[in-house]
């Protein structure tokens, strides 16, 4: 059971012009043969125009436990959100 | 000038017959390939052979004239009447023959979609360009897989090597050109297949080259299939389980 | 379901005094509805019972794949030909979701399958009946995945992510499934009376085996109190399968097919179907290893894994020259 593949993630960005976005992973010996397993795999259905594919190991996550000190502080900046503002509607689209 | 139908039917069933029968071959794989990904992968080829299937055959039953579907084609004849080449017919072997195969044949159709997309009639002209995107994604995918099992280990090479040493000699078929290709040629139609080997044995030359496989000395071609002469004796068995219920059960909608 | 059985790691369940501060945050997460991520602390018991049931509803998945797969070559049609295979290719397919949801806690696909094969985990006991007409295919599609569907659809809110969005994803794919089993076994219904012979007899076969599928009654399913607090299981056995009888005896009565149960009878009273029981011994003696098609679908499975480690094998020290030869080059 050795020489199993190496896992990938994979990215892709669907019909409409969105960002790349996370849809599963994949075994695959490297990195063109990932990208057409994803091919194979996770657009059947027509669901992309683009692939990205990074082998596992090489992604970085924040850890569950720094949630508090990395995203509770922007809680409290209401003022980023367009909400905040009342402009009279007599002003028009803003 | 008007092209003789007879030939036209000959040459489409020549094609339709190709992609059902490799269709089917590559479909018994379903379920039992050495990875998810490429079970599925695979699938994906088969899935496209059989979408081919039904455009080829639905033309030639047009042509015809008799009032038949592509269905009928493909399930009531018999194996006389079948005009694939004999490599598509061949038993799968392993995973690796399946696939060498495979991309013997993707080299085949890359090279032939390119031209008939130019063909004078309009109909082939449209299904080549929608098989011409599969075809390129599938001879794209089968050549990697036959380098990457050729120079991968001492075993997949040695299992390669000989996968090629019993696929070769059927290779030559695809290029045995008759009085249906000289009629398909005349009427713009269809390329002559003998003027497309050099293309073809470049595009395969590369890329056994890279799979570090050596191609047979012997340039013996077995032939048969597409004109209908002798097939071998796994057609009989393929047909026997492709075509048991609609023979078993006649006239029956499914 | 695809997951029978499924014994939960830890038996009884804890209450909340007996829980440590970081269990009952976890517990807090749940039951406020919050996924538990692949990172996120999670009782070690948690882990080893997501572990187990993700592993074997992915092998039901892909020994799935055989019955079904067993008609492809036989398909009456070009169309139905590719309909199964896209099918049989989408359950490939999800197996392939499933396993990589189990992965994120660390257990490899190679593992699982090895466990599969040594005979250590199970797969659903759906899968251990043969397909034997054309019209199985029919009624696989609309009774077992229907059957599979009323579970995963409830699924899709289990507690872990990875898992949940495998469930989503999947979800949506199976939808088509139940219904080309339909509209097949509409065509054998509503076809000449040799098609309409077979669709009974698939119907009458596969009629108990799918009620099967949903584990045996919660009186006897000793284990799921605790995975449904950990909402790992979402609805009961009982629940679920009495919920696949209502909508499924309309569908029966539709296609002019007999009743496959004498028992089968609207209870004004209850708002829904009364049925019998299943053979349970039936069922543990599939579940032991022996119904009609355990020993070949296992061979079959080792067969192809073994058969194709050299492909893998191959692949795999090809990369590894790329990479190389890549790198000298630097």
């Amino acid at each position: 059971m050795k020489n199993e593949w190496p896992l990938w993630e994979i990215f892709i960005r669907g019909q409409h012009g969105m960002s790349h976005r996370h849809v599963g992973s994949l075994h695959a010996p490297d990195a063109e043969m990932a990208i057409k397993n994803a091919r194979d795999v996770y657009t059947r259905r027509n669901e992309g125009v683009s692939i990205w594919v990074v082998e596992a190991r090489h992604i970085a996550a924040t850890a569950p436990g720094e949630k508090g000190p990395l995203f509770e502080p922007s809680e409290s900046k209401v003022y980023r959100h367009p909400t905040f503002f009342d402009i009279p509607d007599e002003v028009g689209h803003m | 000038m008007a092209v003789d139908q007879e030939k036209l039917l000959q040459f489409l069933l020549r094609q339709g017959d190709n992609t059902l029968i490799l269709g089917h071959r590559v479909s018994e794989w379903c379920g039992h390939s050495p990875i998810l990904e490429e079970d599925i992968a695979l699938a994906n080829t088969a899935l496209d052979l059989i979408g081919q299937t039904q455009m080829w055959l639905g033309y030639a039953a047009d042509v015809q004239g008799e009032g038949k579907s592509a269905d009928d084609l493909a399930f009531l004849r018999d194996a006389w009447d079948f005009r694939n080449v004999l490599l598509t017919e061949l038993p799968n072997g392993d995973f690796g023959r399946t696939l060498l195969r495979q991309f013997l044949f993707d080299a085949f159709q890359s090279v032939l979609m390119g031209r008939l997309m130019k063909s004078s009639d309009e109909t082939v002209a449209a299904i080549a360009a929608k098989a011409s995107k599969e075809v390129a994604y599938h001879v794209e995918r089968s050549a990697d897989t036959v380098v990457g099992l050729g120079d991968g280990t001492e075993e997949s090479h040695a299992r390669m090597q000989e996968a090629l040493n019993y696929l070769w000699p059927y290779v030559g078929e695809f290029f045995a050109s008759d009085d249906v290709d000289a009629a398909m040629a005349e009427a713009g139609i269809a390329p002559d297949p003998a003027s497309l080997r050099e293309e073809y044995d470049a595009l395969v030359g590369k890329v056994l080259a890279d799979a570090t496989l050596t191609i047979p000395a012997s340039k013996y071609a077995h032939k048969g299939g597409r004109t209908g002469y002798m097939h071998t004796e796994h057609l009989g068995h393929l047909l026997t389980s492709m075509q048991w219920l609609q023979r078993a059960y006649p006239g029956c909608e499914w | 379901m695809y997951a029978q059985l499924i014994k939960t790691a830890r038996s009884g369940i804890t209450s909340r005094e007996d829980m440590s501060e970081q269990e009952r945050e976890f517990q807090d997460k749940i039951d406020n509805d919050i996924k538990i991520e692949p990172r996120d602390w999670m009782p070690d018991d948690y882990r080893a019972t997501l572990i187990r049931q993700m592993g074997q509803h992915a092998h039901s998945e892909v020994v799935g794949q055989l019955p079904e797969g067993n008609w492809i070559t036989r398909a009456p049609t070009l169309e139905r030909k590719a309909i199964l295979l896209a099918k049989v290719q989408d359950e490939a397919g999800h197996g392939l979701y499933l396993y990589s949801a189990a992965e994120t806690l660390g257990e490899t696909r190679d593992e699982l399958v090895r466990l599969l094969h040594e005979g250590r985990m199970k797969y659903s006991s759906i899968f251990n009946y043969p397909t034997l007409n054309w019209a199985d295919i029919g009624a696989v599609g609309w009774l077992v995945d229907g059957a599979a569907i009323v579970n995963q659809v409830a699924l899709q809110r289990t507690s872990y992510g990875p898992y949940s969005r495998a469930m989503i994803r999947i979800c949506k794919e199976e939808s088509f499934h139940a219904r080309q089993g339909y509209h097949a076994m509409m065509k054998m219904a509503f076809g000449s009376p040799a098609q309409k012979k077979m669709a009974q007899d698939a119907l009458n076969r596969l009629w108990f085996p799918a009620m099967m599928m949903f584990g045996p009654h919660d009186s006897d399913s000793t284990h799921s109190e605790q995975s449904m607090a950990w909402k790992i299981k979402v609805k009961s056995n009982d629940e679920l399968r009495q919920q696949f009888v209502d909508q499924t005896i309309p569908q029966i009565e539709y296609l002019g097919l007999d009743l496959p149960d004498e028992g089968i009878k609207w209870n004004e009273e209850r708002g829904h179907y009364d049925f019998s029981d299943p053979d349970w011994d039936e069922f543990m003696d599939v579940i032991r290893g022996n119904g009609p098609c355990n020993v070949d679908r296992l061979n079959d499975r080792v067969a192809a894994w073994d058969n194709g480690q050299w492909v893998r094998d191959g692949l795999m020290a090809h990369a590894r020259k790329k990479a190389a030869a890549k790198v000298a080059a630097e």
